[in-house]
């Protein structure tokens, strides 16, 4: 090697070393308060995938085609939805099913939850989105695998893992959409509001989040679809689910459980897909 | 004669470097200057006008020449730099440019209402829903937010449409929307960025003439901004000409069309159509000016054709047309009357030229008579006076 490439090689800066170290705090420190927080949320999640199971099966599968029939107002949705749910009951995967769709469901629920007040933050304030902007690019394109590590480590096993994963890698689309629909609020209409004497809350509420709404919800389904692909992910650090049968698939190379778990998965998204699309426009 | 909005020394600035811009503004530099030394754009500077109430003031301009923004600034839409821009508000006056934001909340919400070129309405809301809008912010309950609503919407002919989404209106009609939003406020005084100006000629025509018909009752305080000269001097009782961020002239309309201040203004009424202004009072010559014969006779033109006989009380005794005696009948029933040789027709100072020169035509262009309410003589008109006012000579 040339002198000048060597002595570029000759010291490494220790970026591993320094995440490993801040991560080894962490785990010394905090780690009742992430194993509390693991436990906490699966509990919860295990509580609901529990309870949802008690429900037969045709039952519950027919309340969310009437859900779907409730929110889009078509008869025709709603029977697609009763017989593909009923295909993956066909297929022996309704518990697993349950599990990932609750899990997908809390997912999406708590990015928009976080992303959805940061979205507006952002939008207010530009400065605020210029620093925001390259923590939600390492949080898109980081690979999953890298932080799977860590969150590993500190919450262990489970369902609460898979959550927390699933929500790092969704928030940013959430913030992102949110962002948009907020900032691309046309300015004749903000106006109008100040104009007339609005507050600054009346104006959020009354003006453009009714305006960025039609974003914010296409900002949800992403979410929810970004959630599903996440569960092969988060299967791999203890979420059951769906995802746990794809690995088991790829580990004994079954092709045909692999198939299988994999159209249910297929079903499942189009489902909520279909069932999240928001009507707005629609509305006449 | 009340003030409703007073713009003292108004200096608007957009940019950081306000302090910098100030001081170039007060050297009297021109917008392309600041722009070039701070990187900041003028909007207005040293504007000074004073709206009386009931008036429709209008401010002209080319596109940038800050009509806009100085309209923007008596609701605060724009920050004013400098100056005081002072609003009636009850009893008292407030310094929009100085005052709190509470107090500045409640003169939008009650006292300044305004209507947008883009319309500015909510399209996920109803008709009604978005006239209530201002009512809805103030805290009105929504009993009497309804009343007041369908009151607005009937004074628009809009209360067969209250339930339908706005993007399902024409233009015109959700620019009616627009207007019955800003008087549902009940605010006194209504801001008008170009209104009419995104709608086609024929509708733009009808929603001025409504404007006028519904003034006339509600006798708001307008001020309203404008690039078509002809709207101008169609709805305006002050006409505000601006360039480059500052006032060129004030004026009521026929002053702006016969005393332009300078070449800016001349070629803005270069293609306005004078019969839309000027009426018989702009452009008569008074009786002193007239040629005086023997025992109280009056030439009403340089022709000599027509005479009148004037008593001592300014009455008008006897009238001669070419040597033989004529009768003297009223310009308002020039339609109605057969052309005689031996007519003259008269006027009010407030006739307008168009039916004044219907008249000349008439009357084998015999010169037309101008009375004063009283019936007394005070002026006439000729052909000639006619021709140097339409082509402004």
């Amino acid at each position: 090697m040339d002198p000048i490439s060597k002595f570029f090689v000759s010291y490494k800066i220790p970026i591993g070393e320094w995440g490993k170290a801040f991560f080894t705090f962490l785990t010394d420190n905090f780690n009742t308060f992430f194993r509390g927080l693991s436990g906490g949320l699966n509990f919860l999640l295990d509580g609901v995938v529990d309870s949802l199971l008690l429900v037969p099966p045709v039952l519950l599968i027919a309340l969310i085609a009437l859900l779907a029939y409730y929110l889009q107002r078509s008869r025709g949705l709603a029977v697609a939805v009763f017989f593909g749910l009923l295909f993956i009951l066909n297929q022996n995967l309704w518990k697993q099913t349950v599990e990932t769709l609750v899990l997908v469901v809390a997912a999406a629920a708590a990015s928009m939850a976080i992303g959805v007040p940061l979205g507006i933050w952002a939008a207010h304030k530009p400065k605020v989105y210029r620093v925001m902007l390259p923590v939600l690019d390492l949080m898109q394109t980081l690979p999953t695998f890298v932080y799977l590590i860590p969150v590993l480590t500190l919450f262990g096993l489970g369902n609460a893992p898979g959550l927390i994963v699933t929500i790092i890698f969704v928030i940013p689309t959430a913030v992102r959409l949110t962002h948009l629909g907020v900032v691309s609020v046309p300015k004749s209409i903000v106006e109008a509001g100040e104009a007339f004497g609005a507050t600054k809350s009346q104006l959020l509420w009354k003006v453009e989040l009714p305006s960025a709404l039609p974003t914010i919800m296409a900002g949800l389904t992403q979410c929810i679809m970004l959630s599903l692909s996440m569960v092969v992910f988060a299967a791999l650090i203890g979420a059951g689910g769906l995802g746990t049968e794809i690995n088991r698939a790829l580990g004994s190379r079954k092709i045909d459980l692999g198939l299988e778990a994999g159209l249910a998965i297929v079903v499942l998204a189009i489902v909520l897909d279909r069932m999240t699309r928001i009507a707005v426009g629609g509305k006449k | 004669m009340t003030v409703a909005v007073d713009f003292r020394n108004v200096d608007i600035v957009f940019g950081a470097d306000q302090a910098g811009s100030l001081k170039m503004i007060d050297a009297g530099a021109s917008r392309a200057e600041i722009l070039e030394k701070t990187g900041n754009v003028l909007g207005c500077a040293g504007a000074s006008l004073t709206v009386n109430e009931g008036e429709i003031s209008v401010l002209m301009g080319l596109s940038g020449s800050g009509k806009s923004t100085l309209l923007r600034a008596v609701n605060r839409l724009n920050v004013v730099s400098r100056g005081q821009v002072l609003v009636k508000d009850g009893d008292k006056t407030v310094d929009v440019v100085t005052c709190d934001e509470a107090t500045l909340r409640r003169l939008r919400q009650k006292q300044v209402a305004m209507v947008f070129q883009q319309f500015g309405l909510l399209p996920w809301r109803t008709v009604e829903e978005n006239v209530g809008l201002g009512l809805e912010l103030a805290g009105v309950p929504e009993q009497e937010r309804k009343e007041r609503v369908q009151r607005q919407l009937k004074l628009v002919n809009l209360d067969q449409w209250s339930k339908k989404y706005a993007h399902e209106l024409s233009g015109g009609m959700q620019q009616r929307v627009g207007l019955a939003r800003a008087f549902a406020t009940e605010a006194p005084i209504l801001l008008m960025d170009e209104p009419f100006s995104a709608l086609d000629p024929l509708i733009r025509t009808k929603l001025q003439d409504e404007l006028l018909q519904l003034q006339a009752e509600l006798k708001k305080t307008i001020i309203f901004v404008s690039h078509d000269l002809e709207e101008a001097l169609k709805i305006g009782s002050h006409i505000t000409i601006m360039e480059g961020g500052r006032i060129v002239q004030t004026g009521a309309p026929e002053d702006i069309v016969l005393r332009p201040a300078n070449d800016y203004v001349r070629d803005f009424i270069a293609n306005v159509n004078p019969l839309s202004v000027l009426t018989a009072w702009n452009v008569m010559r008074d009786r002193r000016d007239l040629e005086h014969g023997k025992d109280g006779w009056v030439w009403l033109d340089r022709r000599k054709t027509t005479r009148f006989k004037i008593d001592d009380h300014g009455l008008v005794a006897a009238a001669e047309r070419d040597g033989k005696p004529a009768v003297w009948v009223s310009c308002a029933d020039v339609e109605g009357q057969s052309e005689e040789a031996a007519q003259v027709f008269w006027a009010n100072p407030g006739t307008s030229l168009k039916t004044v020169m219907l008249a000349m035509h008439r009357s084998q262009t015999a010169p037309v008579a101008l009375f004063d309410d009283q019936s007394r003589f005070v002026g006439a008109i000729g052909i000639r006076d006619v021709l140097s006012a339409v082509l402004r000579r």
